[in-house]
């Protein structure tokens, strides 16, 4: 599974300070500690707040790349903004993200095809987010016709279906489910499916244990991505233990020491 | 219409893995060779590279006290007894590409050679010849653990292949080869979990994946090839997938399975139905290396210098030459 490392996030006050400051090193710091923990790719999130987005974007990717070679995905839903990001890029670079939103989705793909991106899409468009699986993954076969149109290829589409809190509605948790397996027979290739998954815990008591649990339950969907925190080590964990319950990896008595080798 | 013909495009490549020191580089080999570096399936030559193609190394013992099978007796003759004079033939005569010794006089029930007794045959066997080195122990844990750092530090610098470190002793010989500049077999039981585990181990005792070499141990044809063609197959698979745990090259040793098994050594007034041993013990031991061959094998060891030929012309008729 990708894990997309979430903690570039101007919405997090440490990155906030960060960025006000232009403290570089801190920057580096959480890049270099969610790449030493297993991310395979950094999320970048300039935050509401910034003054001048653009130029924020811009130098946090410049920062983040002096010390890894990780992809990033450019976290932005203003177009101009993931551009200076895309831009930047040195590797194929993630747009993160698109909805289904005619008007949008062309541009977003446009940007994509310009950049050989990646694309999140986010199950939603002008109506909200639908209430089931079948409303989401209509709105996921929009957005992968709109890929394929652009000459972006189906299996670089990670469709989001928008995991909300289980104290909110938790009911959504299982029709999130049921849209991840859904979603893999909307294209040949399928589309991936990614999860930002601290959503499913926001505002709740044990974070941790929900964040890993419905981890876990998501990847025995299919899950191909989550946007997480990787330096969580025990949410780390259960990824490793379940991918290994599912057969991705060769077991071995030190499976965790071997992901984290790379095995 | 045309057909288009899917091709399967890996993640991971196997490590390289450079056995042997030149002059230059602090040993006294003529040459060094390297193995490894395949991005794909053994000689699927469409969908990757194989940049270095599998070698063959010829394997010899030290003095040991045991009863060779009569066709292999036949082609060293004395030489059996006098391992750099047998190593030098299997170079000069039958074109080794590595000598493989394998220090079968050092274990209890062959000899009990001593450390000092198999330092001394390294020595020989390392003036005798020019091309890279892989040293065995004998395989008995204690044997092992006393004459390998011994023999590891008289061929320091010849950057030689040692083994074998498995699951339950692996820290003597992987310090000995950090300490002495070589690279390490990691043996394990046809057992990918277990083959798995020992690369971990060793890793942990800070040796790169290219320097180790992963045994998975074999079977001759008629003694569970399927087996070990299975696992190694799997373990390549998940290696071209991009598990780094996994994609280490892999040596089998061919000879010392296949001169064991009955159908290679007994005489046709045995079985008679089974033809003569000279053809059938040579074709037996071509056979088995030309199944682990195409199972991805890197280093075949092997002992019969005709049989060797054979996997040669093998070899080049899966590269196309």
């Amino acid at each position: 599974m990708l894990v997309i490392g979430e903690l570039i996030n101007g919405m997090y006050k440490n990155v906030r300070k960060a960025i006000k400051a232009k403290d570089a090193d801190a920057i580096k710091r959480l890049a270099e500690a969610q790449a030493k923990a297993g991310a395979g790719m950094l999320d970048v999130n300039v935050g509401p707040a910034s003054a001048d987005p653009k130029g924020t974007m811009e130098w946090l990717v410049d920062t983040i790349q002096s010390v890894t070679d990780l992809p990033l995905a450019i976290d932005t839903p203003n177009l101009e903004v993931m551009e200076a990001g895309l831009k930047r890029c040195k590797r194929k670079p993630m747009l993160n993200s698109t909805t289904g939103q005619q008007d949008k989705l062309e541009a977003a793909m446009d940007l994509a095809a310009k950049y050989k991106a990646s694309v999140i899409g986010l199950t939603m468009d002008e109506k909200g987010i639908p209430r089931d699986a079948d409303g989401r993954n209509e709105i996921a076969l929009r957005i992968v016709a709109a890929a394929m149109e652009k000459g972006v290829p189906s299996d670089e589409i990670y469709i989001d279906p928008l995991i909300l809190p289980c104290n909110v509605t938790q009911q959504t948790a299982g029709i999130v489910l049921e849209a991840i397996r859904q979603c893999k027979v909307l294209a040949d290739p399928p589309p991936k499916t990614v999860l930002g998954l601290s959503n499913v815990s926001q505002g709740t008591q044990e974070r941790p244990l929900l964040n890993r649990t419905y981890l876990v339950m998501a990847l025995a969907q299919g899950l191909d991505a989550a946007i997480m925190d990787p330096l969580d080590d025990a949410l780390m964990d259960a990824m490793i233990a379940a991918e290994l319950l599912l057969n991705k990896h060769i077991y071995c008595d030190s499976f965790l020491k071997a992901y984290r080798k790379g095995g | 219409m045309a057909i288009e013909v899917l091709k399967d495009k890996a993640a991971g490549a196997i490590a390289t893995v450079t056995i042997g020191a030149t002059k230059s580089e602090g040993g006294t080999r003529k040459s060094a060779v390297t193995v490894g570096g395949e991005t794909c399936l053994p000689f699927h030559l469409k969908e990757g590279e194989m940049p270095h193609p599998p070698i063959i190394a010829m394997e010899i013992c030290d003095r040991a006290q045991t009863d060779w099978p009569p066709e292999i007796e036949r082609v060293f003759g004395a030489k059996l007894k006098d391992p750099p004079a047998w190593a030098e033939e299997c170079e000069k005569k039958y074109g080794a590409q590595a000598i493989c010794l394998r220090l079968l006089g050092a274990h209890s029930d062959y000899g009990n050679n001593s450390a000092d007794d198999c330092v001394k045959t390294v020595k020989e066997v390392l003036s005798a010849t020019t091309v890279p080195l892989i040293i065995v122990g004998p395989g008995q844990k204690d044997k092992d653990n006393d004459v390998m750092p011994a023999c590891s530090q008289a061929a320091k610098g010849e950057k030689c292949l040692l083994g074998s470190a498995t699951q339950d002793n692996y820290k003597t010989l992987a310090a000995s080869c950090l300490a002495d500049g070589h690279s390490i077999i990691g043996e394990s039981p046809i057992d990918i979990n277990i083959a798995k585990q020992v690369n971990i181990l060793v890793s942990e005792m800070g040796l790169p994946p290219g320097r180790i070499v992963m045994d998975p141990t074999v079977g001759a044809v008629g003694y569970g090839i399927e087996y070990a063609y299975s696992i190694m197959e799997r373990g390549r698979l998940a290696a071209l997938g991009g598990d780094k745990m996994m994609a280490m090259p892999v040596i089998c040793f061919v000879g010392k399975e296949t001169w064991r098994a009955k159908e290679a050594k007994v005489d046709q007034s045995e079985v008679p139905a089974w033809g003569p041993a000279r053809e059938r013990g040579i074709l037996w031991e071509a056979m088995t290396a030309t199944v682990l061959l195409i199972a991805g094998a890197d280093i075949l060891v092997m002992r019969h210098p005709e049989a060797v030929e054979k996997v040669r012309g093998v070899m080049d008729e899966l590269s196309g030459k």
